[in-house]
């Protein structure tokens, strides 16, 4: 609002009519984003004041957004009753490791499929893409039992082995990209005698990075939040996840309203932060995956 | 050469080649021998052909999770779609775009779990701050999550804050696609706003508009955190979902077969929902071209 009234003191004094219909226009719109994002950020601030206060405070009526006096004691309460320390660090390294590793491979497989002429990759290629319409809950019984069979539950490997070896949504994307390298700059290092490791590595990677990073970014969303694999896959509370952990946090303290906001704000603030320093890589990723989807 | 390629090809595809096996192909094929058996985990496994489909299609639990999700998805979807379709087109070319953006997107970031908790304290039906609001208006607010009329909705409407950011950008990134030298005609012409959207934007993005509808219902057919960690499928069964009876079936009954039916019965739903996706979008890719 603040930044249409600016400009609109800055315009010259004859304007045309048409040009100021539209302005008053885009002056409706900027009102009507301002409610939108108010009551996209809302919950987040209410989050933050109500774990801000104390019992009485809580359920004051009618309720006050800022803390008076602010309470500070539902951190270390929180901190105290959950290690969320130790599921930061799990969901952390089961990410990096999902995403190191399904980069490396998905690249590996798109590469094949993208520049390779090989018999049977048209119906390989099928396939992977088949394979997509299958919801993870079909394959997430079987899987459970080849899990238990080779004594994996409660580890973090199903955690980690299925995304780091298949994700046929990357594969598709990184071919997509993949296939946008013209021909020229492989066959160039064909002549120079490079193998298909050394073009694979040194001239079809260093080219795509981009794409590996808006993938990437959408891996890193899917593995971070994922619920329903470490809810069936994990039991001992010192190898939960992030999202596990505050919802174990949630069924003891359900009736602690502020001590429970304290948890919800410790398991988003370090996500919020890292995603507003790099939105825009963010949501820009998130619409390649999207439009290549 | 060809033979080499043979190699090359098959080497750098070998890891997600034993992916793709050992945790899609194969899972998928015991997934569906499972559905024709009766099994707990432990004993004997025992073929019932069609049994465990026909009795779940007998089975009134396994028809009001298949409504819930029905009905979650209506109350989703076309709102959730048209919400994120009209903040699209306000934030197409506007000063402070970025900005908007960042706030719009930043639920979409947020795990599920999260989002649950912080929205049952929103709709807490005493103390939440949604009813603290509708009572300073005079309006008597429900007790959004423990009254069977009103859990779906209260689902549909936090699920439809959470996700509009997603397909917002989506659409931001048809509106890109759409060349401004239509709009610009139109002017010449003498076309009004309303005009221009109803017969410019809306015809030509109505591809994304399809592959983002499209994609949402499949989501919203899987849909199970929400209402895991929220009301754990309550009150008397009005949250539960068909993931839920999934989930409940096997992880909690050890009905290892039925469960695998039911997710069977999921699979052919999404797959009926690609097949149209395929189906459209293809004829839409002719239709341009």
């Amino acid at each position: 609002m603040k930044a249409s009234n600016i400009e609109m003191n800055n315009r010259p004094v004859v304007v045309p009519k048409k040009k100021f219909t539209f302005k008053f226009s885009t002056l409706l719109a900027h009102v009507g984003l301002i409610i939108a994002s108010a009551i996209m950020v809302f919950p987040f601030l209410w989050t933050i004041s109500s774990s801000l206060k104390d019992i009485s405070q809580i359920f004051i009526v009618p309720p006050e957004f800022i803390p008076k006096p602010f309470v500070w004691s539902n951190y270390p309460a929180s901190l105290q009753a959950m290690p969320f320390g130790l599921a930061y660090w799990n969901s952390f390294y089961i990410t990096i490791l999902v995403v190191g590793f399904q980069l490396f491979t998905g690249s590996m497989a798109a590469y094949a499929f993208a520049k390779i002429r090989f018999p049977g990759s048209n119906l390989l290629f099928v396939l992977f893409l088949a394979t997509m319409m299958i919801p993870k809950q079909v394959t997430m019984i079987p899987t459970f039992m080849i899990m238990d069979y080779i004594g994996w539950l409660d580890t973090h490997l199903p955690l980690i082995v299925p995304g780091a070896l298949f994700n046929a949504f990357a594969v598709f994307l990184l071919r997509q990209f993949i296939m946008g390298i013209p021909n020229e700059l492989e066959e160039a290092a064909v002549m120079d005698g490079a193998s298909p490791i050394r073009i694979y590595w040194s001239v079809i990677l260093p080219l795509i990075k981009p794409a590996l990073a808006a993938v990437g970014i959408f891996i890193f969303m899917g593995s971070w939040n994922n619920f329903l694999e470490p809810l069936i896959y994990l039991t001992t509370p010192e190898l939960y996840t992030v999202p596990l952990l505050l919802n174990y946090f949630k069924g003891l303290y359900v009736t602690d309203w502020a001590l429970m906001m304290a948890g919800s704000t410790i398991s988003i603030i370090p996500v919020l932060i890292i995603y507003i320093v790099a939105q825009k890589q963010i949501i820009e990723g998130v619409a390649l995956t999207g439009i290549k989807g | 050469m060809r033979k080499n390629n043979t190699f090359w090809g098959y080497f750098f595809l070998t890891p997600q080649l034993i992916g793709l096996l050992a945790f899609s192909l194969i899972p998928l094929g015991f997934a569906l021998v499972l559905s024709f058996m009766q099994w707990d985990g432990f004993g004997e496994k025992t073929f019932v052909g069609l049994g465990n489909f026909i009795g779940q299609f007998k089975s009134p639990v396994f028809w009001k999770a298949l409504w819930n999700t029905t009905l979650y998805t209506i109350l989703t979807i076309p709102i959730g779609v048209t919400i994120s379709l009209m903040l699209a087109l306000a934030l197409n070319k506007i000063k402070g775009k970025e900005l908007y953006r960042v706030f719009f997107f930043m639920p979409v970031v947020t795990s599920s779990v999260s989002i649950g908790v912080i929205w049952m304290w929103i709709l807490n039906g005493d103390f939440g701050i949604l009813n603290q609001f509708l009572a300073s208006i005079g309006i008597q607010g429900p007790h959004w999550l423990t009254d069977t009329k009103w859990v779906m909705v209260s689902i549909a409407m936090l699920s439809i804050w959470w996700q509009v950011g997603y397909n917002m950008v989506i659409f931001l990134a048809g509106l890109q696609g759409v060349s401004n030298s239509y709009y610009e005609a139109a002017e010449i012409d003498g076309a009004s706003k309303f005009q221009k959207f109803r017969h410019i934007t809306l015809p030509l993005i109505s591809p994304t508009t399809f592959f983002v509808s499209i994609m949402s219902i499949i989501g919203s057919f899987q849909v199970f955190d929400q209402a895991f960690v929220m009301t754990s499928g309550g009150p008397a069964k009005a949250s539960y979902t068909l993931v839920y009876h999934v989930y409940q079936t096997g992880f909690q009954n050890f009905k290892w077969g039925e469960s695998s039916a039911v997710a069977m019965i999921l699979f052919v739903i999404i797959l009926i929902f690609t097949l149209i996706q395929f189906r459209v979008s293809k004829r839409w890719v002719h239709y341009e071209g």
